[in-house]
């Protein structure tokens, strides 16, 4: 009833060009495709960037309106810009407009924004119109005026109302990765279990199949149920490899939060059709009371600088832990006594590259290496203080003994300067959701008309 | 005695949302399967990874030989004491924890 053609699980990732023009072929209804997350961390949501190269965003994005304009189907984007922000959002409209302009194309493009205003937020908490999430940091309306940039993720209403527009090309902001996969078969009355459980079997692309490098699936939903098809060589999909899919990043297996209720897939029926297909039936859409939309935002926790040590001395790797602590203690001294701080004004990590860098305490092995790195992180409240401090750490670092009699050692620096300055370091500070009266309260939608004659 | 990791498939440690870390081991058949969702009891894992049991949501799935764990963040992603922005290297220690 409507085919949704994913080329990938994410624009950037790549995807495979023949089996995209296979999918064409399959005559979809829309192209869907996700533009980020937040797994590479709060620094691009903090910042209100993408992770991606602009040229590779800009190659594999021009090649989505190419199939766009010759299948002559809507194409949607959800969390452009690895982040969803406003920002992120104008960045990949600008790019946009830049392609249209140099293919004289001309079209209509939505725009679904959903960074939101800090003091909305603030009205919202004080109303007590937004509620925690299961393991949810503590917030208050200092807290919210301190976030760089808070989003709202949209669902499947949004992205209808943006499909209505009759828009060629839809760009929204921070939205469920499914949101944008689920909104068409949705306002055309397919199954509504269907239409979010094959969202999300299909939001990653060709993930949920063989050969998953290839990204391109499509999904048929209808009044039933849906069926997943991969489009690439060498790509298969069956009743494992689909189910397995809703283990992936879900700390739930079965249920799974959306704006307006959630999905249960605990009935769910996965049936090989063909030798590359599976149809899915039993999905079940459990609608909530109240209308929800989850919020994310990030703040600056400090401002960081790094510094790399290896040791090679056999002597140091067997002694580093005594030799880390030691320093630790003496440059903390020196840094409270000259700078007029206190502990709790910075931090310094001395992480053993080697040993534990990794797991840090959870670390079980005993084994000892020939050489360790020692990546020392120094955080504190401002720029300035953070290059003072790891100044301060640097003769450490390179020269110091583990006892007053023997000689002064040295280390191994690889690089000068010694440190490296990372800048402002950023953190998650929401895990809540808002309530709203209208699904549209929170996203402002616009039409532009962009491109060459 | 033997590991998980030489005992299963494949073991996945990754990031549900910036604040929960999920495990799937995947046992790859009905006999790994059996072994593991007797044999590995949630406070074995937990101790292992020095996280409180109670926070430890178990699921058992039969259909897929999967025995799955999820846990809140120790350290939330990207936090200054986070050390593994994406959750991954979990699964090696997981692969390294050995059953009867």
């Amino acid at each position: 009833m409507v085919k949704v053609l994913i080329p990938s699980g994410a624009l950037g990732l790549g995807y495979d060009k023949v089996a995209l023009e296979r999918a064409l072929a399959a005559k979809p209804d829309i192209i869907a495709i996700d533009g980020g997350s937040t797994d590479s961390g709060p620094s691009y949501l903090g910042r209100g960037v993408s992770k991606y190269a602009r040229s590779s965003t800009k190659i594999e994005w021009a090649g989505l309106m190419e199939a766009r304009a010759q299948a002559g189907i809507p194409l949607v984007i959800g969390t452009a810009g690895t982040c969803g922000s406003d920002s992120a959002v104008d960045w990949l409209l600008d790019i946009t407009k830049e392609i249209a302009n140099e293919r004289s194309e001309n079209l209509k493009i939505a725009v679904l924004r959903s960074s939101q205003n800090p003091d909305v937020i603030i009205e919202a908490l004080n109303d007590h119109r937004i509620k925690p999430l299961e393991v949810t940091p503590d917030i208050s309306p200092e807290l919210i005026a301190n976030c760089t940039n808070i989003v709202a993720l949209a669902g499947a209403e949004q992205i209808a109302a943006a499909i209505k527009t009759g828009a060629d090309i839809i760009i929204a902001g921070r939205t469920t990765d499914t949101a944008i996969i689920a909104a068409l078969p949705l306002m055309h009355g397919c199954h509504s279990g269907a239409a979010w459980h094959g969202a999300k079997i299909g939001e990653c692309g060709a993930l949920c199949a063989t050969n998953p490098q290839s990204g391109v699936i499509l999904v048929d939903f209808d009044k039933d149920g849906f069926t997943v098809t991969p489009t690439a060589d060498g790509a298969f999909a069956s009743p494992h490899t689909v189910s397995a899919h809703m283990l992936y990043e879900n700390s739930d297996p079965f249920i799974l939060y959306e704006p307006g209720g959630h999905l249960d897939v605990t009935k769910a029926q996965y049936n090989q059709i063909d030798e590359r297909s599976v149809r899915v039936t039993g999905s079940k859409w459990v609608p909530s009371d109240t209308y929800t939309v989850k919020l994310e935002g990030a703040r600056i926790s400090g401002y960081q600088n790094i510094m790399l040590t290896l040791i090679r001395d056999r002597n140091y790797v067997e002694n580093v832990e005594l030799w880390t602590a030691d320093i630790h203690k003496k440059v903390s001294a020196k840094i409270i006594d000259r700078l007029n701080l206190d502990l709790n004004d910075f931090t310094i990590e001395m992480r053993l590259i080697g040993l534990n860098a990794t797991m840090g305490d959870v670390e079980h092995s005993q084994i000892r290496p020939s050489e360790i790195g020692v990546l020392a992180i120094i955080t504190a409240k401002n720029a300035e203080l953070a290059d003072e401090i790891s100044k301060m750490l640097n003769p450490y670092l390179l020269h110091h003994a583990l006892t007053q009699e023997e000689e002064q050692p040295t280390f191994a620096f690889p690089f000068s300067p010694a440190d490296i300055s990372r800048g402002a370091v950023y953190e998650f500070c929401l895990n809540h959701v808002i309530e709203l009266d209208d699904p549209m309260d929170a996203f402002p939608l616009e039409t532009h008309q962009v491109g060459g004659q | 005695m033997a590991d998980l990791g030489h005992l299963t498939h494949k073991i996945r440690s990754k990031n549900a949302g910036p604040f929960w870390l999920t495990i799937d081991i995947f046992c790859g058949g009905k006999g790994a399967y059996d072994k593991v969702a007797s044999g590995l009891s949630t406070e074995r894992l937990a101790s292992a990874l020095k996280v409180s049991p109670d926070t430890v949501k178990r699921f058992d799935i039969a259909d897929l030989w999967v025995v799955k764990f999820s846990f809140p963040r120790p350290q939330v992603q990207g936090s200054i004491h986070d050390r593994d922005m994406h959750g991954a290297s979990w699964a090696a220690l997981v692969s390294e924890i050995e059953i009867n």
